[in-house]
């Protein structure tokens, strides 16, 4: 049996349909990392993926993004492998909790890290717990037969997933528990590999920063340096506020992570819509006061600078109230 | 009052004008909504097959045999080429029970159809295992038209399609384009930003995600091969149908579906085009649509007019299609 939920409340790009999903095992994959295998609690295939791609569970009252580190294609399980981070906001630590049988609904999977089809060879870069995305990517280059390297980077014995990174990867795996050691080694791999050569780096800041300043010091190209940040490309859920329909006199609070569409037709109040992702101009909505918080793609500047409109599925309002024509 | 029964043909045309006038704009809306229109309904799944399936697929065949060129893939697509099949195969078995068949075992697929006579059975990602490739299958299999886009460097491009029903354009000529090259003939579009609203909405597509949309435009007899390369053959047609009193049976209104799919495993953007043709004497028969299309095509900018190819003929639509009012 397949279990999904109605979509819910868009507030960002792309309305995707809720997973349900059951906590099939448990696994410590290193100290304070823990490999969690989630499936359809029917069973059944889940959706395919890019490599690079992430989840967003919801976990102790948080939507946390976690990284996929299957070879994407459709597969009865998904793979997270999740650090705990004891000074975080508790999402870690309430996925750290959960046990085999457990249920848990996440979003996804989404894609902002995806391989480039077109490189000639890939270098893969990991610190840490960085190296979720880039086993996927490694596990879809051998799948695929597309030439790639990677070099790891992690803490003396924190080292997670190695004995499938080696069996993997070969001889094209580089481990470093030095941090100047891995340094060394990028500096000496983004010096002369190929032209048509993307490197994808996930990890800690200065990781990435190193990575991105001695690319471009060697002449790399910026668009083949790719950095997944350890946080979520999605928009934000966005400050509350309330919508005033001048004619009707109706007040309809936006709470949080609801749209202003959602909120109104929640409230009855129909609203024309097509995309609700900010694309086809059809939920646009007069305003006549309040300071609209522009995030769609169809207002031109002028119109976004004239503050008279705003497009319901995804922008907000920058103050607590925003009055419509309606 | 007398019940009129319509056929297949028009109670499954997605007649796509929503108003009295047509401009291009960014009209995409999710898949797999049922659209009632005034004469039936459209728009359930994502591949249609209808009563022209043999027909239509028989007619690919044809001019793929006479230009192979109508097939393309630059290299860097093999991943989305098989993402395509093996996404839209499953599709096309749920949308035809009983006569299909599908079987998968890890990477071992089998599939049989009952309707074209298939029987193959291939490994995904082994391109030896499936001569001609993943994307000749698919075309033998499903009436739409396929593109494939390859996101990279902030661009959609245009860089794999099997397409033998284009309607004034050539997979061989676009292919390796970027998006907004492919569409830089197009009117008005670009001045309005229609067309890098569509890229972006395209772009942040997530897996799984479906949409669609319509296009249109007009075409003289029931010829779905429309494309440049056949140019010699059909243009003439759209100056000689003005004056040939068979004009309401020769010239139809040619709606495309197009559905528009991020492919998970390859993170393509599958295009879908499937084309319906409805001569304006069986459109006539839904009034509704009669007046309407009467009216859109009579207020149709001349840059629009000219760049659908409908300057010549419109006049004499516009005509026989007012004279019942």
């Amino acid at each position: 049996m397949t279990a999904v939920l109605p979509a819910p409340a868009a507030t960002g790009a792309g309305e995707q349909a809720r997973l349900v999903l059951e906590v099939s095992a448990v696994a410590d994959a290193a100290p304070g990392i823990r490999t969690l295998t989630l499936r359809r609690p029917g069973g059944g295939l889940l959706p395919g993926h890019p490599p690079g791609s992430h989840l967003v569970l919801d976990c102790g009252g948080r939507r946390n993004a976690y990284s996929l580190t299957g070879d994407g294609m459709p597969a009865a399980e998904y793979r997270i492998s999740v650090l705990l981070c004891p000074d975080g906001a508790g999402g870690s630590a309430a996925v750290h909790r959960w046990r085999a049988g457990d249920r848990v609904t996440a979003t996804g999977p989404r894609s902002a890290f995806a391989p480039v089809s077109t490189a000639r060879h890939a270098v893969l870069v990991a610190g840490g717990i960085g190296i979720t995305p880039l086993l996927s990517h490694a596990r879809a280059a051998v799948r695929w037969g597309r030439s790639f390297e990677l070099l790891y980077g992690h803490r003396p014995g924190a080292g997670a997933h190695l004995a499938e990174l080696h069996a993997l990867c070969g001889d094209r795996l580089g481990v470093h528990e030095d941090t100047a050691e891995l340094l060394a080694r990028i500096g000496s791999v983004l010096a002369d590999r190929p032209l048509g050569t993307h490197v994808h780096v996930c990890g800690p800041a200065p990781l990435i920063a190193f990575v991105e300043d001695t690319a471009g010091a060697l002449g790399w190209p910026a668009d083949r340096v790719h950095a997944e940040r350890f946080s979520a490309a999605d928009l934000d859920p966005g400050e509350p506020f309330v919508a005033r329909l001048a004619r009707s006199g109706l007040r309809v609070p936006v709470p949080a992570g609801t749209s202003l569409l959602a909120a109104l037709e929640a409230a009855g109040v129909a609203v024309p819509s097509m995309c609700r992702q900010g694309v086809c101009g059809e939920c646009r909505l007069p305003v006549t006061a309040g300071r609209p918080l522009h995030r769609d793609l169809y207002l031109a500047e002028p119109e976004r600078a004239a503050g008279d409109a705003v497009m319901a599925c995804v922008s907000r309002c920058a103050d607590d109230e925003l009055e419509l024509d309606l | 009052m007398t019940a009129v029964l319509l056929p297949e043909r028009t109670t499954r045309f997605p007649f796509p004008f929503a108003a009295d006038s047509y401009r291009y704009s960014t009209n995409v809306e999710p898949a797999r909504r049922v659209a009632a229109t005034e004469a039936g309904t459209w728009g359930a799944g994502v591949l249609d097959v209808d009563g022209e399936y043999a027909t239509e697929l028989a007619l690919r065949r044809e001019v793929l045999a006479a230009d192979p060129t109508r097939c393309q893939q630059l290299p860097h697509m093999r991943v989305a080429a098989w993402d395509a099949l093996t996404t839209l195969l499953p599709e096309l078995a749920a949308t035809l029970p009983g006569v299909t068949a599908l079987r998968v075992r890890g990477d071992r697929w089998s599939w049989r159809n009952d309707l074209t006579a298939t029987s193959t059975s291939f490994t995904v990602g082994d391109d030896d295992s499936l001569p001609g490739g993943p994307l000749a299958l698919l075309g033998s299999q499903i009436q739409e038209d396929v593109v494939l886009l390859d996101q990279r460097e902030g661009s959609l491009w245009a860089d794999a399609g099997l397409v033998t029903f284009a309607a004034d354009w050539s997979m061989g000529f676009d292919v390796g384009m970027r998006f907004l090259e492919v569409h830089g003939p197009v009117p008005r579009v670009h001045e309005a930003g229609v067309v890098q609203r569509a890229e972006q909405f395209l772009m942040r597509l997530q897996p799984g995600q479906e949409y669609r949309r319509t296009n249109w435009t007009m075409t003289v007899d029931r010829r779905l091969d429309t494309s440049t390369e056949t140019y010699p053959v059909w243009a003439r047609d759209r100056r000689l149908v003005v004056d040939d009193p068979a004009l309401p049976d020769r010239l139809h209104l040619r709606v495309e579906v197009q559905h528009l799919i991020r492919l998970g495993v390859s993170n393509a953007v599958c295009f879908l085009i499937r084309t319906y043709l409805l001569s304006l004497r069986e459109l006539a028969a839904v009034p509704a649509w009669r007046r309407r299309l009467g009216v859109v095509l009579a207020e149709l900018p001349e840059d629009v007019a000219e760049y659908k190819g409908l300057s010549r003929f419109r006049g004499a639509a516009v005509d026989w299609l007012r004279a019942a009012d």
